[in-house]
């Protein structure tokens, strides 16, 4: 596959602060990598290098083998970018917003106005169209901001947190809309919701204090987590501290949490690493006859990963 | 130039998009009708000119064109929407072409709106309409001057009220270099041809001169120097704000 958006160690420091410190990444046709990390790790500033916004203090980024400038126009031909809030000119309608933007890309006359109505259409603004921008809710506002990226067909989406204060449904239309372009495209996406990571992305990068600590597909990730392979399951209190005691006696359980629920508890019994414990735990549960309302084998949070790789310390 | 039209086309419409362009029109023309009858007291001097008219456009301006142009990057800056256009694939000189001109196609527009006195002088008397001609060269290309400097304020905030107080303190200073109390108190500590530098850099000196009728390279390209440099200086501190994210 081409790869068709690629940082080579990415620079930035403002002044002694080094906000982006080497981040190197490709991102292939196909892939939609989602890009992680706490609020102030360098994600928007990482996001600015690759859209030209910001010139970066070393390094470059590299867009369908162009280089992204400031003065390279033609390199942010090929870039769709959704900023952090999508700021918007709230005086225009989207119709009128989304012609100038069609405009700057160079799109003229009738094909501009295909373009507008596909980009609309795309993100469902039909009827809003003729409104004024500063007068919709967040999620049209957020939603005008995505047609705006997608307009010209760029070859490389760059979204700075696109489901932001977005409801549920919402939220999923978006994923849903950016998981139908993501075919003929690369496209990245910073956030800090996890379970969007999980429902969306074909890769995950956790980054740290400007700095990339982990790079892999969302399983591979969570496999790290010290939940991967953990039996959960919901059971009577009475019997919880058997079950917890007669567990904690199994090879391979390295150790067991319970939490209260009413008069139920949840017990989670955490695997040493590479040790399956969901068939000894189950056959525990069978011969003394316990009463078991769910049963779920864990493949690993995304969560506690990156708490642990961003914070040092496992949850 | 394309991308400098689309920018300009925007940046144009988006005056009218809130009262705040009818608003100006109106107060602009009436404080231009206060200062010509009463002020200038147009009627009494029994003159076919407009010389009451046009001797208060540096002072008019030096408020009223700020007002026009503390938005055009503050207003960028504080909403985001810089960074949405400067990715946009248009390059930065046109953006900062396209602004400008914008808004000096409005000051324009508020100009051209007072006309009728043109109109009305001819209707009373025979004024010399050459004279009247420069003046207006003179009055818009000065307008076009404290608007380049306007724009580069404009650039320097967020804050629009900021970018206004900015915008008028420098062009105060542009203004003023060439009134006696300055050049005055100029020639007692400068060198006889320095006192002459300051007075040349005065928008007065150079207005005065396109207001006598005559149409002076040396004036008109004064104007247009002054534009250009702002321009340029507009242009530094986008891209230094830029840097500073």
């Amino acid at each position: 596959m081409d790869v068709l958006l690629e940082a080579r160690d990415l620079k930035k420091h403002f002044g002694p602060l080094r906000a982006v410190d080497g981040i190197s990444l490709s991102v292939k046709k196909g892939e939609v990598l989602g890009f992680l990390g706490p609020n102030g790790a360098g994600k928007t500033t990482t996001m600015k290098m690759l859209t030209g916004f910001l010139a970066p203090s070393a390094g470059s980024a590299i867009v369908c083998g162009e280089t992204v400038t400031a003065g390279n126009a033609a390199a942010r031909r090929r870039i769709g970018y959704l900023p952090e809030g999508a700021p918007l000119y709230g005086d225009m309608t989207p119709a009128g917003f989304l012609a100038f933007i069609a405009a700057a890309h160079g799109i003229e006359g009738a094909v501009a106005e295909k373009a507008v109505r596909d980009a609309a259409g795309a993100v469902q603004l039909e009827k809003v169209m003729e409104q004024r921008i500063e007068t919709l809710s967040k999620g049209f506002k957020r939603r005008v901001g995505l047609a705006a990226a997608i307009l010209h067909s760029p070859d490389v989406l760059i979204l700075d947190e696109p489901t932001d204060g977005l409801d549920p449904n919402q939220k999923h239309e978006v994923r849903r809309l950016i998981g139908a372009m993501s075919a003929e495209r690369a496209i990245i996406i910073s956030t800090h919701i996890l379970e969007e990571v999980e429902a969306l992305c074909s890769r995950a990068v956790i980054i740290n204090a400007g700095r990339i600590v982990a790079d892999g597909t969302p399983s591979a990730l969570k496999a790290r987590s010290i939940y991967v392979g953990a039996v959960t399951m919901l059971v009577p209190s009475a019997d919880a501290d058997a079950i917890v005691n007669a567990a904690k006696a199994l090879d391979g359980v390295a150790g067991v949490e319970a939490a209260g629920e009413g008069d139920r508890t949840r017990l989670t019994i955490l695997a040493k690493p590479a040790a399956q414990i969901a068939d000894p735990v189950g056959d525990l549960v069978a011969k003394h006859g316990w009463h078991v309302s769910q049963f779920s084998v864990d493949g690993g949070r995304l969560d506690d990963v990156f708490r642990s790789v961003t914070t040092g310390k496992a949850a | 130039m394309k991308d400098m039209m689309t920018i300009f086309r925007r940046e144009f419409a988006s005056y009218f998009a809130t009262p705040l362009a009818y608003v100006f029109l109106v107060i602009f023309l009436v404080m231009q009708g206060l200062f010509t009858f009463y002020v200038g007291q147009f009627y009494e001097r029994e003159q076919a000119d407009l010389v009451s008219f046009f001797a208060y456009h540096p002072w008019l301006y030096l408020f009223l064109v700020p007002a026009i142009g503390m938005r055009l990057w503050a207003e960028e800056r504080k909403s985001g929407t810089l960074e949405l256009l400067l990715t946009l694939p248009v390059n930065t000189s046109a953006v900062i072409a396209g602004k400008y001109l914008a808004a000096f196609a409005f000051t324009g527009l508020a100009l051209a709106m007072t006309l009728p006195i043109w109109i009305t002088v001819n209707w009373l008397g025979d004024p010399d309409n050459g004279v009247i001609v420069t003046g207006y060269l003179g009055s818009l290309l000065m307008a076009g001057a404290y608007l380049a400097i306007a724009a580069a304020m404009s650039a320097l905030t967020k804050n629009q009220v900021v970018a206004f107080i900015l915008a008028v303190s420098v062009c105060f200073l542009f203004m003023v270099s060439g009134l006696p109390m300055v050049l005055d108190t100029a020639g007692g500590i400068l060198p006889g041809p320095l006192v002459g530098v300051v007075a040349n850099l005065s928008f007065l000196a150079h207005f005065e001169n396109l207001q006598k009728g005559v149409v002076g390279l040396s004036d008109v390209v004064y104007f247009l120097t002054v534009i250009a440099l702002w321009l340029g200086i507009n242009r530094v501190i986008v891209e230094s704000k830029r840097e500073a994210g």
